[in-house]
């Protein structure tokens, strides 16, 4: 029987144009790629429709985790000194100045300060810290801390973050607020996840218009 | 495209001299994209794209004499408080003794906090004496308890923006409205949110 021959086609495919698109994204997202820090303390932030990217210099990060526990860290290590040498002169605590630089974040009361600096880096969790006591108001030692900082950032810029956990209680919260009331701290900013505005709300038609955010 | 071209240089051999036999430099190329796409997938993974954001607040200076505070008025009033489980509690005005207009809403869905501010914001419209600033009256308390937690009061606080709402204040609960938020989450089902 005589069947008409199908011309036989190749199947190989030449895949230099799709290894080059490979590559060229690949080279992209190293290139955009920035690895997070492993954060010692765990915090999920709530989200708003707030636009302003975060600070990620000179900042003061004051940190609430999901069980309330305060942890304060100072981004710049001259500070991170002056903060400890003043703490030193005003409370007497005999803190290492030298450990003090190297810790990322401080979380103990001021008694517990030393023990706490004596644990390792990469020991020090903050699911396993006391945390800074701030929501006794007759023991808020965020008032002295806050004290130190704004004494040791005197005339240079500072930032001041809160960055809290969904799950934290209001009256960690309200401990870190008094503490910034009582040092005249005015102005501070919250740590967020981006959000758009709900469709239809009065945000959401102003951005539509074209109306710049005030935040 | 993936070859070489092993032609020589283009000048032309004599006659004479022999060829060398022509290998192909056909590479295969589909384990390479095989391994960009896989790099690519774990790029893409672990990229952070959205950086955190912002959001500033102001707090009250608590030093300010009392008389020089601004007063509210009371039809431009509306006061949230926050409770436990996502609960959530408003009233206009004054708080009523009886609390007959403590009433309650929910962060979203039915009965919406942000409703109740539209529709608080909408009545301060209709009542305004200056035209040029008719939302001047309007003024959000909010009363975080303590039992409420953290994302309540961004989600409040972000509410205020969502809204455009210009005049808001964090403020301390009183102790009466904190029992009349802890009886009503008590005897409110508990609303997920």
């Amino acid at each position: 029987m005589g069947r008409a021959k199908l011309p036989r086609k190749s199947t190989t495919i030449d895949m230099t144009a799709m290894c080059d698109v490979a590559f060229l994204l690949l080279s992209f997202f190293i290139l955009t790629t920035k690895f997070k820090p492993s954060e010692a303390i765990a915090v999920t932030t709530p989200s708003s429709v707030a636009s302003k990217v975060a600070p990620n210099k000179d900042f003061v990060l004051i940190t609430i985790d999901k069980d309330g526990k305060v942890f304060l860290t100072i981004d710049d290590k001259q500070k991170r000194e002056l903060v400890a040498n003043s703490l030193n002169t005003t409370k007497n605590l005999g803190i290492d100045v030298a450990k003090f630089k190297s810790a990322n974040f401080v979380g103990a009361s001021f008694s517990g300060l030393n023990s706490f600096l004596s644990i390792s880096e990469e020991n020090r969790k903050g699911n396993l810290l006391p945390g800074i006591p701030c929501k006794d108001t007759t023991n808020n030692e965020m008032i002295v801390w806050m004290q130190a900082v704004n004494e040791a950032y005197a005339g240079s810029k500072m930032d001041l973050l809160l960055k809290g956990d969904n799950l934290a209680k209001y009256p960690s919260f309200k401990g870190v607020l008094i503490a910034f009331k009582k040092n005249n701290i005015q102005k501070f900013q919250m740590v967020t996840n981006p959000e758009n505005a709900p469709v239809g709300s009065e945000l959401y038609k102003r951005g539509m218009s074209g109306e710049k955010q005030e935040n | 495209m993936a070859e070489l071209d092993t032609s020589g240089g283009g000048h032309k051999k004599g006659p004479g001299v022999k060829k060398g036999k022509k290998l192909s430099t056909r590479v295969d190329l589909t384990p390479m994209v095989d391994l960009g796409f896989l790099l690519i997938t774990f790029f893409i993974f672990t990229t952070t794209m959205s950086q955190p954001t912002a959001m500033k607040l102001l707090l009250p200076d608590d030093k300010v004499r009392p008389e020089d505070q601004n007063k509210a008025k009371e039809s431009g009033a509306l006061t949230i408080l926050m409770g436990a489980d996502n609960h959530i509690y408003y009233y206009e005005g004054q708080l009523k003794s009886d609390a007959s207009n403590f009433l309650s809403a929910s962060y979203n869905g039915e009965n919406s906090i942000r409703d109740v501010i539209m529709k608080k914001k909408a009545y301060v419209r209709s009542i305004a004496q200056d035209p040029n600033d008719p939302e001047h009256d309007l003024v959000v308390v909010i009363k975080p308890s303590q039992y409420c937690n953290y994302k309540n009061v961004i989600d409040i606080l972000d509410e205020m923006s969502i809204n455009v709402v210009k005049k808001f204040a964090l403020v301390d609960i009183f102790d009466i409205e904190e029992q009349l938020v802890k009886k009503s989450d008590e005897s409110a089902t508990p609303s997920s949110k």
